[in-house]
């Protein structure tokens, strides 16, 4: 976010009154806390009888025996008054005492700096490192981008029209969606928010199929029970979209831990937006994948906008990313609108988390071009400049092209073609999917229970009854 | 929140793992004289099926090293090492939300809440997401988990400890309620609740969990299962219907026995099951008594009672002779003084008085102020 907040109103009012004070905490590296894993697996639990003896405490306890105290934690040798000899073995490794009374500061004082492998014209950056991405991985990262972008334009003005009663776009957010999902094996399961089609289209979930479900008609997975943009499918490994902010994040530590009991070469990754970090299921989602050391992403989409609430008024740490330490969990701030920086993020964040069966967070920065959904109007709270910079300056797309241009792989030609082919592909889809038959009566009634209970066989029975006493009356747009 | 409960757990007196023989009893259900606490029930119950299917697990705070709150899980953590019994920490959305996802994915997890009063703070877990994920993935995503732990009022534990969930989770289609009374009701009810392959709540309570209840060999038997969505008809009679659940079971029997006395002859159903509710066995028996009197210690608003008392009214009114009692919690929330507690529960004598009213035998009428 520093390329565009550190010039807004909003954020320089929160630049302004950090501190500049640099904590023990922040001169310790990445992950040396971690090295307290303990081979108990999951997670220490402190013993009910730890007591103090001679200012020490002593743990004790089975399942804390594992821990060794002492060579878990490197003390930080800043602190002149720290005496290795006034140290307590606490539960979690050794602590020094100190005669200094700190207390720590809200802030490090420096914003973590965000990794990016192309500048804002497509250039790779000089001295960056990362996995170069083959030519047709890289053409179908870009063409899934595009095809985002029509996707959510057509669809977008398919609910203006009236034919669908929600939808809700990525636009921006293209690069987070393919770039993730190209850096994922299939067998990766993915438990989205809700601003994440692109990795379903990435694992070839098609244009049918995604008007399908906007359309709610009898071809639908969801058997049309869910509201437009709620995809979901089995074969894809992605879970239906769940409605309520951040229900996602700990369920997907649940399906780690699934995961890691059947040994399984797969990790889970899961989104969210800024907003969902406020959710108070984000910090236990956290806090449950690093104790059980299940392997899981957590990528959330720093967008700047939770609806109408920037991250401003959402939270005052430096973003999402610096959360991580505090669970745990080793982290790193991506620029979300360069896709091989996500891409080389994510890849090496699923080797981690699969090989050392931990979870690792990832905050992309981002930006939210289009509005929330189709029930808000975004230019009633934020500034038009602001959406057209990163409509244009910023557009990751775009960017994106320009490399993949550069590379020889891809020319205008392709992209007239290509788009115009896409569009037609996605006006037939809906055509198809408006015309289709809506869902039966039937499935009203079945997927409550595996098997229905008595009382709703009996409401089924007595409703087919009353349809055939009274056929004048029963609705035509409904199957029986 | 584990604080609090740890003062109210009495520390001592719990019973070890396994069946008392005794020779006096003469239950008519019992065989060979054996009995159980329901703890045990339960206990042996979370042991076979986890011995019987490696994909089940339990999961919450304090079931692990502590052995349960209320060690219901004594003796597992050993058996089955912390991968599948796992302490969590202290976050009821978290380790709900964890367990949701681990049935998402093929595991069968049981949650333990501390109490139930607890799982307030997981619920959107229970209904927006173990509740409805079958139906709006259209059985692309089924939940197997059971979320189970004691229910309802203690014992001097106030207001935030001590109310009962039956009606609140009943109202929520997608889940099944589960409430056992004795330890027959807690070994098959619970097993049942682990096999079945959606959420079930599993409202257990935490006076009868040290309460010994005799226990025939065929509910002994591994295979032992209660068929969810049933009743159970615990006493036969023919002047006047006592619906009842959990630990009002025992009360309704205890006033069947007085009634008895005084020449009334009560039925006493034990519904075992909220959500489905078995309105067949119910309406069949109040066709038979034509009087009706329901028990809960839960809230009377929109409570079990009141719909036992709609489903009579709607399929079985010209069989009612008396108007439809109903014995619940008083509607407030739970005093802590004993004195108080006492009378904002329902009481043995309550309910013999609501059936002697049914039955137009003369009460006094203080009761009804």
């Amino acid at each position: 976010m520093a390329f565009w907040l550190s010039k807004s109103r909003s954020i320089s009012s929160l630049l302004g009154k950090r501190i500049g004070l640099l904590t023990i905490l922040h001169e310790r590296k990445n992950g040396s806390f971690l090295q307290s894993r303990r081979d108990g697996v999951f997670g220490y639990k402190n013993s009910p009888e730890f007591s103090i003896k001679s200012a020490t405490f002593s743990a004790t306890g089975r399942r804390f025996k594992s821990s060794k105290t002492g060579e878990q934690v490197e003390l930080p040798s800043s602190d002149e008054d720290d005496d290795e000899n006034h140290a307590v073995d606490f539960p979690g490794g050794r602590v020094a005492f100190t005669s200094r009374m700190n207390f720590t500061s809200e802030s490090s004082g420096k914003r973590i700096p965000c990794f990016r492998v192309l500048d804002d014209n497509g250039y790779p950056i000089a001295g960056s490192i990362f996995e170069q991405v083959n030519k047709e991985v890289a053409v179908r990262m870009y063409s899934g981008m595009v095809t985002l972008q029509i996707m959510d334009t057509i669809l977008y003005e398919t609910q203006r029209q009236g034919r669908i009663s929600f939808y809700l776009t990525s636009t921006g957010e293209e690069a987070i969606n393919l770039a993730s999902a190209a850096a994922l094996s299939p067998d990766d399961v993915v438990l989205p928010q809700y601003r994440e089609p692109g990795v379903l289209l990435w694992r070839g979930f098609t244009l049918q199929e995604f008007a399908n479900q906007c359309f709610g008609n009898e071809a639908d997975y969801g058997k049309g029970r869910q509201m437009p943009i709620h995809y979901g499918s089995q074969k894809h490994n992605y879970f239906t979209v769940s409605s309520p902010i951040a229900t996602q994040l700990p369920q997907a530590a649940g399906v780690a831990y699934s995961l890691k009991m059947d040994k399984k070469n797969a990790c889970v990754v899961t989104y969210m937006g800024d907003g969902g970090t406020s959710e108070g299921d984000f910090h236990a989602a956290l806090n449950f994948a690093a104790v059980t050391e299940v392997p899981v992403i957590f990528i959330c989409r720093n967008n700047g906008w939770a609806i109408s609430t920037p991250i401003t008024e959402q939270f005052r740490s430096d973003g999402v990313v610096v959360r991580g330490q505090a669970y745990g969990i080793r982290s790193i701030r991506v620029d979300g609108n360069d896709a091989l920086a996500v891409y080389n993020s994510v890849r090496t964040a699923r080797q981690t988390a699969i090989n050392e069966q931990r979870p690792i967070l990832i905050e992309a920065l981002t930006y939210r071009v289009g509005h929330h959904s189709t029930s808000d109007d975004s230019t009633k709270y934020r500034a038009l400049d602001e959406i057209e910079h990163w409509k244009t300056a910023q557009n990751p797309v775009a960017r994106f092209r320009k490399w993949v241009q550069g590379n020889g792989w891809w020319t205008d030609e392709n992209e007239s073609e290509f788009r115009s082919n896409i569009r037609k592909q996605l006006m037939e889809a809906i055509q198809l999917a408006a015309r289709k038959e809506k869902p039966p009566i039937a499935n009203l009634f079945t997927d409550v229970y595996e098997e229905n209970p008595p009382n709703l066989v009996e409401q089924e029975r007595s409703l087919g009854e009353t349809i055939k006493k009274h056929p004048q009356d029963y609705p035509s747009d409904v199957p029986l | 929140m584990s604080a609090i409960l740890r003062k109210i757990i009495a520390p001592g007196g719990i019973p070890a793992w396994g069946i008392r023989v005794i020779a006096s009893r003469t239950y008519s259900s019992s065989a060979g004289g054996k009995e159980m606490t329901v703890r045990d029930a339960l206990n042996s119950a979370l042991d076979e099926e986890m011995s019987a299917d490696p994909s089940v697990l339990l999961m919450g705070e304090e079931v692990g090293e502590y052995q349960g709150a209320y060690k219901v899980s004594k003796g597992l953590l050993d058996k089955y090492g912390p991968k599948r019994v796992i302490d969590t920490p202290i976050t009821e959305a978290g380790f709900t939300g964890m367990a949701v996802g681990a049935a998402y994915h093929g595991l069968r997890p049981v949650v333990e809440f501390m109490t139930f009063n607890f799982s307030m703070q997981a619920i959107d877990h229970i209904i927006n997401s173990a509740a409805k994920s079958n139906y709006m993935s259209s059985g692309q995503i089924s939940v197997p988990i059971v979320f189970r732990g004691p229910n309802g009022a203690a014992a001097g534990v106030g207001a935030q400890h001590s109310q009962c969930y039956a009606a609140w989770y009943a109202s929520c289609p997608g889940l099944k309620v589960l409430a056992p009374y004795n330890s027959e009701d807690a070994r098959g009810l619970l097993k049942a609740a682990i096999r079945d392959p959606d959420p079930v709540v599993f409202l257990e309570n935490e006076l009868l969990y040290g309460e010994s209840f005799p226990i025939s060999a065929e509910a002994l038997d591994s295979s032992f299962c209660l068929p969810i969505g049933k009743a159970k008809i615990e006493r036969e009679g023919k002047d006047v219907t006592i619906v009842a659940f959990s630990k009002m079971v025992g009360y309704a029997l205890k006033a069947a026995e007085i009634l008895a006395k005084e020449g009334v002859s009560a039925e006493v159903i034990n519904l075992r099951s909220i959500r489905p509710l078995d309105r067949a066995t119910i309406n069949t028996s109040v066709r038979k008594t034509n009087r009706l009197v329901t028990v809960e210690e839960g809230f009377p608003q929109h409570g079990v009672g009141a719909e036992i008392c709609a489903s009579i009214v709607e399929e079985s009114f010209e069989y009612l002779d008396a108007p439809v009692e109903r014995i619940t919690g008083a509607d407030v929330p739970m005093p802590y003084a004993a004195n108080l507690e006492r009378m904002a529960v329902p009481q043995v004598d309550d309910i013999v008085r609501a059936a002697k009213r049914t039955c137009y035998r003369s009460v006094p009428v203080a009761v009804n102020a």
